[in-house]
């Protein structure tokens, strides 16, 4: 193990010369958002200057999820690096999956604590164990048109609107004989995709996924306020086929121009700003996720990291390429060659407070602003066991967050009645958790 | 005829793929039955502990499972009847004189051949898609309201792209049947007068049963596992619409992780199998007593 | 005068068959204009994309950038010619003997056979992965290879039998007559009849290999993984995507799609399954 330290290290030392004899090839696991396809771009230049060589799987998010978590829980050793998020690091990381990236702290070029701390502390386990670097990290806030809320004369809200003017807002922009949908927001199934929204739509109604008890609220009023409020908004200003449209499906429907709000990932509004990749680069602007009864919890916290499963055969190689891809570096070269306003936001103070940075995406610091003020560690109106805004973090949450979230689909294809999916999703959601022995 | 030289070389050469298959179905199916009676879930690591009917109890009494079943059959139901019906007319219609014969069933048998991924990913993105969708587009040039393919229809255009993938595979086989029917039997069935119809039932259709029944067992053995379709559109959605037993078992054990009791959902699908394969095997066998 | 066709009623025929043959083919058209048009052009209205827009190389390119096509093409070739091979060394002495020195568990064996193929692949994932794990398989083209070998030795087996069986004993009788041993027999005699089957049933079982995805996918990561990981990625949409979708589709179906066009003769012989009679 010394001996490849070694090794390691001397490739890592004498760089291209003796690339040759050392080289080693990683496998990445990946999912094709816009900041990943940049990597995949750019990372060549790593590979030239190390000679090693990287394959990359790029899979869709729900597949991605499924083959990473398949693999890692049977030490099946297929990938050197993997895409996760805030949900899974901390839960792969205290069952002894993910390699440790404690020892980047002793990297003074790396400089760790330029990473948002908030960030640091969703990608580390409760001991403080680092188990993943954040690529980009995220909140929720709502995208609006300035051009159609002026023709339309709807008046931005200062500060944060309830879901009630909300709907208000979108019920006047609504046009769709010209083309423009009042509205746009996650429909397909997955708890990372429409429970993304639901989650804290259903936070600001005040409700929450477990009461102290660990009993699912599916079937509370809050959660039949929340999702009768939900289906009515989508449906009448949403865009056709809404069910099936997740995050990138209305990314692509806002930047071509179709929609007039949008309570998504900041994250996206880098790619939504670029006139490069957008029509409405000019036109579009922000304001907070709205709230209801309360404003706890209603914008989520999300993370797009890279981790290293302990089931590699390459670790040395996956963290110097780790280490590049998350370096003050990268970032530098990808706002030198693909616009400062396209550089991943929301990861290290350092580039948000870029002058460079400032000048091509002024909007950046309201990003910065608002993940700062997610508080994952307490979420909702009333006290709840668990972290987490828009998910739960326990195991179990993964197949009940995707019931459910089917159920809500399902209400909103006009499948069945809000009731019937919450019914549904309150008897599945008790079931498993008396099946994980957290209900007695 | 056969001495007993050769019928103990004949057991040599069968045994190679008979071990084979034995140790393919074998293998997996103890760990499968073995696993099914253990509290097993990938997400939880550390003990397995024994579980006996626990598992098999949660997966029947799982919401969604009677959903899956009814799925599992209106699917392999549908497309049967539509690629026997639709192979039998495609059949008739191309068996006739014609100009371009050739390139006529080139296209037609052309979706065979594509690889079930690709065509869920065209059919949804390229002609569901309600916005930017061929359909779509053609509606609203219409003036009419886009269908909503996925939400409001969703096993039946499950069933649409299933079978447009299968339709060929049926017509080429009854295509090689009817080709086969003797010409003379049939003229002289035409000077004695019978009519279309009556050529069809009494002589066409009866020569087709042996190819109809090849059909419907080989379709069968693939259309219940049905998965990449489903997975690629709808996720098995909305709410369980589309959920077959395959789409099942991949929810809990792969999306769940629970493999004690998608092994549970699997010991089920075997069961199932069985039952149509006995079915089939009886209804096949007398068919391939040649 | 029943059999005199008329070129009036040819040319009917005609016009039904090949509006329905084009319907039939129409998605694999489209997908084919798609793949040479800008983003911007293949989400217009159907007739813009028709006659009023360029054709452009640009989106094969975007897709050979994102992942080598030439890395998961040889993939497919290599597993799905290689398990059709294998699958043939094994089926070809069993059909054999199935065919020509029948006992009476014959058909049961045969039954049993077809019969596994209808388990379903997702029950028994996590133990296939789990020994893949243990014998260093996955990701591996020879883990793969063997998967798809079992998957379809079933069909193959059939086939096979239902084309032996075709095969009049009595040739072989003679040949038996006139001294020849099993192995001349089988090598002299049978094989030259067989061919036109072996044939059709590689062609057959090299489509559905090619076509798998849910081994594939599961199975590999990057080294072994054939086209239909490579079409994989494109599943969720990113922006405008539709003509690099169709661009990679184009890709992933275009070498089987043109083998089945090239052999359709030989292949339709070996669907019929021995259904003719």
């Amino acid at each position: 193990m010394n001996l490849r330290k070694t090794f390691a290290s001397a490739t890592a030392m004498s760089l291209i010369m003796s690339a040759g004899a050392f080289a080693e090839e990683i496998t990445i696991a990946t999912v094709n958002n816009a900041d990943m396809i940049v990597m995949q771009e750019l990372a060549p230049q790593w590979e030239e200057a190390t000679g090693n060589t990287i394959n990359w799987v790029v899979l869709e998010e729900n597949v991605l999820r499924q083959r990473t978590t398949q693999d890692i829980s049977t030490n099946g050793g297929s990938f050197d690096i993997m895409f996760i998020g805030a949900y899974e690091t901390p839960i792969w990381g205290a069952n002894g999956w993910l390699e440790p990236l404690n020892d980047f702290g002793d990297d003074a070029d790396y400089d760790l604590n330029d990473i948002f701390q908030l960030v640091r502390n969703g990608l580390s386990d409760s001991e403080g164990n680092l188990y993943a670097l954040p690529l980009y990290s995220e909140t929720s806030f709502t995208y609006y048109r300035t051009d159609v809320f002026e023709d339309k004369g709807i008046a931005v809200p200062e500060g944060q609107p309830t879901y009630e003017e909300f709907a208000a807002m979108a019920a006047a922009a609504h046009d769709p004989e010209n083309g423009i949908f009042g509205t746009c927001q996650r429909g397909k199934a997955g708890w990372g995709e429409n429970m993304a929204f639901v989650g804290p739509l259903v936070n600001a109604f005040g409700g929450r996924w477990f009461d102290m008890d660990w009993q699912p609220q599916l079937d509370s009023e809050e959660w039949n306020n929340a999702i009768t409020y939900y289906v009515d908004l989508v449906s009448n200003y949403g865009p056709p086929g809404a069910s099936l449209n997740g995050h990138n499906e209305n990314r692509a429907l806002f930047k071509d121009g179709k929609c007039a709000t949008w309570v998504d990932a900041t994250s996206a509004a880098t790619d939504v700003k670029n006139p490069d990749t957008s029509t409405v680069a000019d036109v579009t602007d922000f304001f907070k996720a709205p709230k209801q009864v309360t404003d706890k919890g209603t914008g989520w916290f999300w993370s797009w990291a890279l981790a290293i499963p302990a089931s590699s055969q390459s670790k040395d190689t996956a963290k110097d390429f780790l280490k590049w891809a998350t370096s003050k570096e990268y970032f530098e070269l990808v706002g030198e060659t693909k616009g400062w306003v396209a550089v991943p936001s929301g990861t290290r103070q350092s580039v948000e407070a870029d002058p460079r940075r400032l000048e091509a995406a002024p909007f950046a610091s309201t990003i910065v602003d608002a993940i700062l003020s997610v508080d994952p560690a307490d979420p909702t109106l009333e006290p709840v066991p668990y972290t987490g805004v828009q998910f739960v973090a326990i195991p179990e949450f993964q197949g009940i967050g995707n019931y459910v979230g089917q159920q809500i689909s399902a209400a909103l294809a006009g499948q069945q009645s809000v009731e019937e999916a919450l019914a549904n999703s309150q008897t599945f959601a008790v079931r498993e958790m008396t099946k994980a022995g957290y209900i007695k | 005829m056969s001495t007993k030289a050769s019928r103990s070389a004949a057991r040599l050469m069968i045994s190679p793929a008979v071990v084979l298959l034995l140790m393919w179905m074998i293998v997996p199916l103890v760990m499968t039955v073995y696993f099914s009676f253990l509290r097993y879930n990938l997400l939880s690591p550390g003990a397995t502990p024994w579980a006996g009917w626990e598992n098999y109890y949660w997966f029947i009494t799982d919401p969604s499972f009677n959903d899956a079943i009814w799925n599992t059959l209106a699917l392999v139901g549908g497309i049967l009847v539509i690629t026997v019906v639709g192979g039998i007319g495609f059949a008739l219609l191309l068996d006739r004189p014609m100009f371009g014969t050739g390139v006529i069933r080139i296209m037609v048998i052309a979706p065979f051949f594509v690889m079930p991924t690709v065509s869920a990913l065209v059919w949804k993105n390229m002609f569901f898609n309600p916005v930017n969708g061929i359909f779509g587009n053609i509606a609203t040039s219409l003036g009419l309201q886009p269908i909503d393919f996925f939400a409001e229809i969703p096993l039946l255009s499950i069933i649409f792209i299933v079978s447009w993938m299968w339709l060929p595979f049926a017509t080429l086989i009854l295509l090689t049947a009817l080709q086969s029917l003797d010409q003379e039997q049939l003229e002289a069935a035409e000077m004695d007068g019978a009519s279309w119809s009556s050529r069809f039932w009494y002589i066409m259709l009866p020569h087709l049963a042996r190819a109809i029944t090849v059909v419907i067992l080989i379709q069968t053995i693939f259309l219940l596992s049905v998965f990449a379709e489903i997975l690629v559109t709808t996720n098995g959605g909305p709410g369980t619409a589309t959920t077959n037993l395959t789409y099942l078992i991949y929810v809990s054990s792969l999306l769940q992780f629970d493999v004690g009791m998608g092994s549970a959902g699997g010991v089920f699908a075997i069961i199932l199998a069985n039952i149509v394969a006995i079915f089939l095997m009886r209804m096949i066998g007398k068919n391939l007593d040649a | 005068m029943a059999r005199a066709v008329s070129t009036k009623q040819k040319s009917i025929n005609t016009a039904i068959a090949g509006t329905l043959g084009f319907l039939m083919f129409f998605p694999i058209l489209w997908i084919l204009i798609l793949s040479f048009k800008t983003e911007e052009d293949a989400i217009r209205a159907p007739l813009e994309v028709l006659f009023s827009s360029g054709w452009t190389l640009d989106s094969f390119g975007a897709v050979q950038a994102r992942s080598d096509y030439f890395k998961h093409f040889s993939n497919s070739v290599i597993i799905s010619v290689g398990s059709t091979v294998l699958g043939l060394l094994i089926a070809i002495p069993a059909a054999w003997s199935m065919a020509f020195v029948p006992s009476r568990h014959t058909k049961n064996i045969l039954m049993w056979m077809l019969s596994t193929k209808m388990l379903p692949p997702v029950g028994v994932l996590v133990p296939i992965y789990l020994i893949f794990r243990d014998t260093g398989l996955l990701d591996s083209r020879t883990g793969l290879t063997i998967v798809l070998t079992l998957m379809n030795l079933p069909i193959i087996v059939w086939m096979l039998y239902t084309y032996f069986k075709e095969i009049p004993g009595e040739i072989l009788e003679a040949a038996r007559m006139d001294g020849a041993s099993l192995r001349e027999e089988v090598l002299y005699v049978l094989t030259p009849m067989a061919i036109p089957g072996m044939a059709s049933t590689m062609l057959l079982n090299i489509i559905l290999a090619w076509n798998e995805a849910f081994w594939t996918l599961n199975l590999t990561a990057a080294k072994a993984a054939p086209l239909t990981a490579f079409i994989a990625s494109y599943s969720s949409p990113e922006g405008l995507f539709y003509a690099k979708l169709s661009a990679a589709s184009i890709m992933a179906i275009a070498p089987i799609l043109i083998m089945g066009w090239f052999s359709q003769k030989q292949l339709v012989r070996g669907l019929t399954f021995g259904a003719v009679k």
